[in-house]
């Protein structure tokens, strides 16, 4: 018996000699291509669901409101980089919240991906790099759409790395918000998770007003200080518009780093107790 | 259909030892009250056909799960290829393939794509990934629907698309978790006939069941499990033959308007190496059906009846004694039945209770 078995392992050995060698890196590259190409394969229904509510916000607040007097003249600039953060974070969480809640719990589509030859903490990066991506898709679509409502954009040139910086870090911690969220509800609380973060999320991100103007409004401006959008919105309103008072843009950056580290942590641990029994 | 044989693309690290390696395996889940896997050790030679059969719950799709570096052991080591899937489930998951059972194929990507993908995360080169996507969907039979999505599919053919994709990578393991639940004759079949071809080709496979003919059908060797303990492991046919006196005779007796049935149960229970007789109701009822136990009376003393012998030894042996046994009691022997006894009989005389 054990003659025979080796004698047909020997023999096809010899019809195929090498294994392929996939390092972890190149299996998240495939992973991450994988998302790339659906991604673009849906790339208009993608921007329909990311850019609308932003561009209705911007339509309304910043061109209806002021044209008919109800808004000063110059809030679309102040409200223009609010709504680009926006959508850099809310496209991030809700790139990895929702699919991950989905692929862990109704089509269990993410199992082909944890068996391959990747580290699984890798894979929950890749989710989070994924989103991230699409979230800078989105955001910078903000910009031609902002240039068409809105007749220009706030912009000072020497300020763009910044810009960049900001939309990166956006972009990353809403993702990794994602990620934790994605994780850790429960799959059929996640309307109820949504409904009770999403909104408030918005709502108190200083996407709409700049957090030092809250001043006279002191718990409300310490409510919108514990959410992460508050020193994006900041942050890009300080590269994009310096001349309104905003938070200064270091401490931004600082908040935003910690932010971005400790909620991908937690939704890698997260990811791992989903991904592992 | 011609062979789905996956290349061999590597020696497993270990060159000659076991494919697949288990010892004192232990799950316990956080909320688990009892193992779920109860310290389980066994070894898979590469090349063979292994089935864990057990019934719902005895803790294969765990094992299979810790295989394949999805569920963390409590205790206990898990190799496959020689590699530790928890010290290394990156290297282990270079080596393996799982077909689950559910269906978990990606909904965004048309058959083909699945295929090519999957491929794709396991490093197969871009040329040799559509050869070998083209090959499998030939033999899988879904080369005409290869650019549909799999969301309308039939369980067959989500299974067989599954079993495709996993061939993909040509895996020196293939785990199978309960490959024909759910699916209809047919398809069982197709999916029985394709696991033939891969283990002609000298894939190891690892299966789950809780069906003893699919257990019989395909497995080199069999695991027993229930409640998460391993409680015989051997050939289909050893563990048939291990069984303590359950061979069985049938016989139909002629009665001839002569003796009666308590007499001639009586003869026959008297003979050696009969364990014990039963009054079979219907002629060559259907096997497997529990039988009568003979009761006194009120059966009718002519015409033929059917009696079971449960033997200690050769069912063979016995005929010539029968034949005498009968003729002193005046009746005569119509006809005898080697009984086989199956896996089933097998669990049950381990655990007490039916498979299904």
């Amino acid at each position: 018996m054990s003659e025979t078995m080796s004698e047909t392992v020997s023999e096809v050995q010899t019809e195929a000699p090498s294994r392929h060698q996939i390092t972890p890196l190149g299996a998240f590259f495939a992973v991450l291509g994988r998302d790339i190409f659906v991604t673009g394969r849906e790339l208009p229904i993608f921007l329909a669901q990311v850019v609308l509510q932003p561009l209705f916000l911007l339509f309304v607040f910043g061109k209806i409101l002021t044209q008919l007097g109800y808004a000063q003249h110059g809030y679309a600039q102040v409200l223009f980089p609010g709504l680009v953060a926006l959508a850099a974070v809310l496209t991030g969480l809700q790139s990895t919240a929702f699919p991950l809640v989905i692929e862990f719990s109704y089509t269990n589509e993410i199992e082909d991906r944890l068996l391959a030859p990747l580290p699984i903490g890798m894979v929950a990066i890749e989710k989070e790099v994924m989103a991230a991506l699409r979230a800078l898709v989105s955001a910078g679509v903000m910009f031609p759409v902002g240039i068409v409502i809105l007749g220009g954009i706030p912009w000072v040139a020497s300020n763009a790395p910044w810009v960049v910086a900001f939309l990166i870090l956006g972009a990353l911690v809403g993702s990794a918000l994602g990620l934790a969220l994605g994780t850790f509800v429960p799959p059929n609380r996640i309307n109820i998770m949504f409904a009770l973060i999403l909104t408030p999320l918005l709502f108190t991100g200083a996407s709409q007003y700049p957090w030092p103007s809250l001043s006279h409004l002191r718990w409300f401006q310490v409510v919108t200080a514990v959410n992460p959008l508050t020193y994006v919105s900041e942050g890009l309103r300080g590269a994009m518009t310096p001349q309104v008072p905003h938070i200064a843009p270091w401490i931004c950056l600082a908040v935003l780093v910690v932010a971005t580290t400790g909620m991908s942590f937690l939704g890698i641990f997260g990811f791992f107790r989903r991904a592992l029994t | 259909m011609g062979c789905m044989a996956p290349e061999r693309v590597s020696p497993s690290p270990n060159g000659a030892g076991p494919a697949v390696e288990v010892a004192d395996l232990r799950k316990r889940y956080p909320k688990g009250k009892v193992d779920a896997v109860a310290g389980i050790s066994f070894a898979v030679e590469p090349g063979e056909v292994f089935g864990l059969l057990g019934p719902n719950g005895a803790g294969k799709t765990t094992t299979v799960g810790i295989l394949t570096t999805r569920v963390r052991p409590t205790s206990g080591t898990a190799r496959v290829g020689g590699v530790d899937v928890m010290a290394d489930p990156v290297a282990a998951r270079r080596l393996l393939a799982v077909v689950p059972q559910r269906n978990n194929l990606d909904r965004s990507l048309s058959v083909k794509q699945n295929l090519l993908f999957h491929a794709a995360y396991h490093g197969v080169p871009r040329a040799e990934r559509r050869e070998r996507a083209e090959v499998l969907l030939g033999q899988f039979g879904l080369a005409d629907r290869a650019d549909e999505k799999p969301a309308m599919f039939s369980g067959g053919q989500s299974q067989r698309m599954m079993i495709a994709r996993a061939l993909m990578h040509a895996p020196e393991v293939l785990f199978l978790d309960e490959p024909s639940t759910g699916l209809d004759p047919a398809a069982r079949l197709f999916v029985w006939d394709r696991v033939r071809e891969l283990q002609a080709a000298g894939t190891t496979i690892v299966l789950t069941t809780h069906d003893m003919d699919e257990a019989a059908a395909l497995a080199d060797r069999v695991g027993i499990m229930d409640r998460g303990e391993l409680l015989a492991l051997d050939t289909p046919k050893a563990l048939i033959q291990q069984l303590p006196g359950e061979r069985t005779l049938d016989v139909s007796v002629n009665l001839n308007n002569g003796a009666s049935t308590e007499a001639v149960s009586a003869a026959l229970s008297r003979l050696a190496g009969v364990e014990r007789v039963e009054d079979v109701p219907t002629p060559g009822g259907p096997p497997g059906a529990p039988p009568v136990v003979a009761g006194p009376g009120d059966a009718p003393a002519t015409g033929p009846r059917h009696f079971r012998l449960y033997v200690a030894g050769e069912a063979s042996s016995l005929v010539s004694p029968v034949v005498q046994a009968l003729q002193s009691l005046g009746a005569t022997l119509d006809g005898v039945n080697l009984g086989e006894p199956t896996l089933e009989d097998v669990f049950i005389h381990l655990t007490g209770r039916a498979l299904r």
